[in-house]
């Protein structure tokens, strides 16, 4: 993995300990969701897209924004509501827009609009593709459904990658989904792919051909088995330790990863330091 | 020309005008053309542009959303309006939330068209009126079709105010005449607002929305012809944000389809008490449908459904005691 990978990954991880150390002293405003623990996936899918294609982020979404963004100040002023926010504070967490990356705060709601993009783009940009982010427990969105079968259908360039990090919000998946999310990427004709591990570069490798595919209109699945290393939210984790799985980081750990993470360390103290001396964000253009 | 001919031309000049535009529907295309024909003709004309979709309101609405994001423009057809229930998160928590909820103004070219109403017989969930469900959200508009709008132009504001729209279409006006207005009534539309009058000055003023405007009109003929009541009845395009200036009179009447309870005519009472209040005689009386479910059986049915007689009967009651 070459240092701006990893560096990316301990920048998302920096950052969402940061953020959950400010709502820990009462300086945050609402709430959040980290991804701690699968930092790696939208790094590894950056580098497979390219900047004209679309990216649909979801409630977890920090990492998907940073891994697109090297942009911690504006994601930090969106989420404190301070001058140089990304959507002027009025969007927050979960719903963010700034070129062709956008997030939206309720499950599968995505989903359909993804696919309406991908139909623009197969007409409008050929080669150009939408990739949805979403959960294992979105599949209990009837949305979800509705928009691989147009997908399928249509032959849009959609991807959709799904994080399975085992849980949704306190809710173990084998409590919320029959089946499994193969079994669905496949009842549609819908080429499916499986990633275990945060090795990024074998990721990438791995995942060339499909992603290749769904740009000429092959719509695909990816599934990465992966853990939510933190809560839901904000302390509200209710799995014993031992129930929360592995981190990348352990497997990684090297005086290379702590250079790197030191780094990204201060330069996220700077940020929040620098974004908590700014004034409030204004809404101008409503 | 009746009503639905004038939808469908008008659908096929806006196709024709707006490279860019796409409808997307259950059973939009040809040769069915629609379960109201409304679309007839489209996707032969526009093949690409109107897509016949699976039975998925959710996602039709979704993906026009997607498109307007993208640039383009989509009108959407729920077969029955009732189902824009199983399409109301993409309209509520997306499509119109897009245009204010990212910090910048996000333009949104769509248009979600939802046949309403009753009187046709078909039963509880395909006949509601469903404005009052869509009455006050952020960045979404609402718009109702009438015999004195031409749909060209109303299709081509909807589109042009770059933000979501729904377009209420009450089914029995399909098949009724455009710009009918009886002797002795004078018809007169402006800025989006049809206004059907007489000389003489007004005892009431009627607002109705377009599905209603034919029963509140004949309403208007019999207070004439038997009690020598004069009404002005003004039918407004936009439903909401209402802005429509309703002229000051000692009392004024609402009338829409919607069943009791938190309705579109509430909104509107409340926007005449709060600009007229020193003028009217009382409170601004609400006529609509019962609070009810509405039967399938026509007997049951005229029994909930508001009606030119009910219409009739509440001005003859507020004037006359």
């Amino acid at each position: 993995m070459i240092d701006a990978d990893l560096s990316r990954m301990l920048l998302i991880r920096a950052f969402e300990r940061k953020l959950l150390d400010l709502f820990g002293r009462g300086l945050l405003n609402g709430t959040t969701h980290t991804c701690l623990g699968q930092e790696y996936v939208p790094v590894a899918m950056e580098g497979l897209l390219d900047p004209a294609d679309h990216v649909f982020s979801n409630h977890r979404g920090h990492g998907h924004y940073l891994a697109r963004f090297d942009d911690p100040e504006g994601l930090l002023a969106e989420i404190m509501g301070r001058e140089g926010a990304v959507c002027s504070g009025v969007g927050g967490s979960q719903h963010i827009r700034r070129d062709r990356y956008l997030s939206t705060g309720v499950q599968g709601e995505s989903l359909p609009v993804a696919a309406g993009v991908a139909l623009h783009l197969k007409r409008a940009e050929p080669g150009r593709l939408a990739c949805a982010y979403i959960g294992d427990g979105t599949f209990g969105e009837g949305a979800v459904y509705e928009a691989l079968n147009l997908a399928a259908l249509w032959g849009l360039p959609l991807l959709v990658v799904v994080e399975n990090n085992g849980i949704a919000q306190s809710t173990p998946t084998p409590a919320h989904t029959a089946g499994t999310i193969e079994g669905r990427a496949t009842a549609f004709g819908i080429a499916y792919a499986l990633v275990e591990g945060a090795d990024v570069d074998g990721i990438r490798d791995r995942l060339a051909p499909l992603v290749t595919g769904v740009r000429q209109g092959r719509p695909a699945v990816i599934e990465f088995v992966t853990h939510r290393l933190g809560p839901h939210s904000k302390g509200d984790d209710t799995r014993p330790a031992h129930a929360v799985g592995e981190d990348w980081r352990d497997k990684l750990l090297s005086p290379r990863l702590e250079r790197l993470e030191a780094e990204a360390r201060a330069r996220v103290e700077a940020v929040a330091a620098d974004v908590m001396a700014r004034p409030l964000s204004r809404w101008e253009t409503r | 020309m009746r009503v639905a001919e004038n939808l469908n031309a008008a659908l096929h000049e806006v196709m024709a005008a707006t490279d860019d535009l796409y409808l997307l529907g259950e059973d939009v295309s040809d040769p069915y053309g629609g379960a109201f024909k409304i679309t007839r003709g489209l996707s032969t004309r526009f093949p690409g542009r109107v897509l016949s979709t699976p039975i998925s309101e959710n996602a039709i609405t979704g993906v026009a959303a997607g498109l307007a994001l993208s640039g383009d423009a989509a009108i959407v057809e729920i077969m029955f309006g009732d189902f824009a229930a199983l399409a109301f998160d993409q309209i509520l928590n997306f499509a119109a939330k897009s245009v204010s909820m990212y910090g910048s103004r996000v333009p949104m070219r769509m248009v979600v068209r939802c046949p309403v109403g009753g009187g046709r017989g078909y039963g509880p969930t395909h006949s509601q009126s469903l404005q009052k469900h869509f009455v006050g959200i952020p960045g979404l508009s609402l718009y109702e079709m009438s015999p004195f709008h031409d749909n060209l132009a109303l299709l081509t504001h909807m589109l042009g105010r770059a933000e979501p729209c729904v377009l209420f279409e009450d089914k029995v006006l399909y098949t009724r005449p455009m710009h009918d207005v009886p002797a002795p009534f004078s018809l007169a539309v402006a800025d989006g607002v049809a206004r059907v009058f007489l000389d003489d000055e007004p005892d009431c003023v009627i607002v109705a929305t377009g599905g209603t405007a034919h029963r509140a009109l004949a309403a208007m003929r019999s207070l004439l012809l038997e009690e020598e009541i004069v009404c002005t009845l003004l039918v407004p395009s936009r439903l909401y944000p209402f802005e429509v200036e309703v002229p000051p009179a000692r009392y004024v009447f609402v009338v829409e389809e919607s069943s009791a309870g938190g309705t579109w005519g509430a909104e509107v009472a409340h926007q005449v008490h709060r600009r007229h209040w020193g003028h009217l005689a009382g409170p601004v009386t609400l006529v609509h449908s019962a609070d009810s479910v509405i039967p399938t059986a026509a007997h049951l049915e005229d029994e909930v459904l508001v009606s030119e007689s009910a219409i009739h009967r509440a001005i003859r009651e507020k004037l006359r005691g």
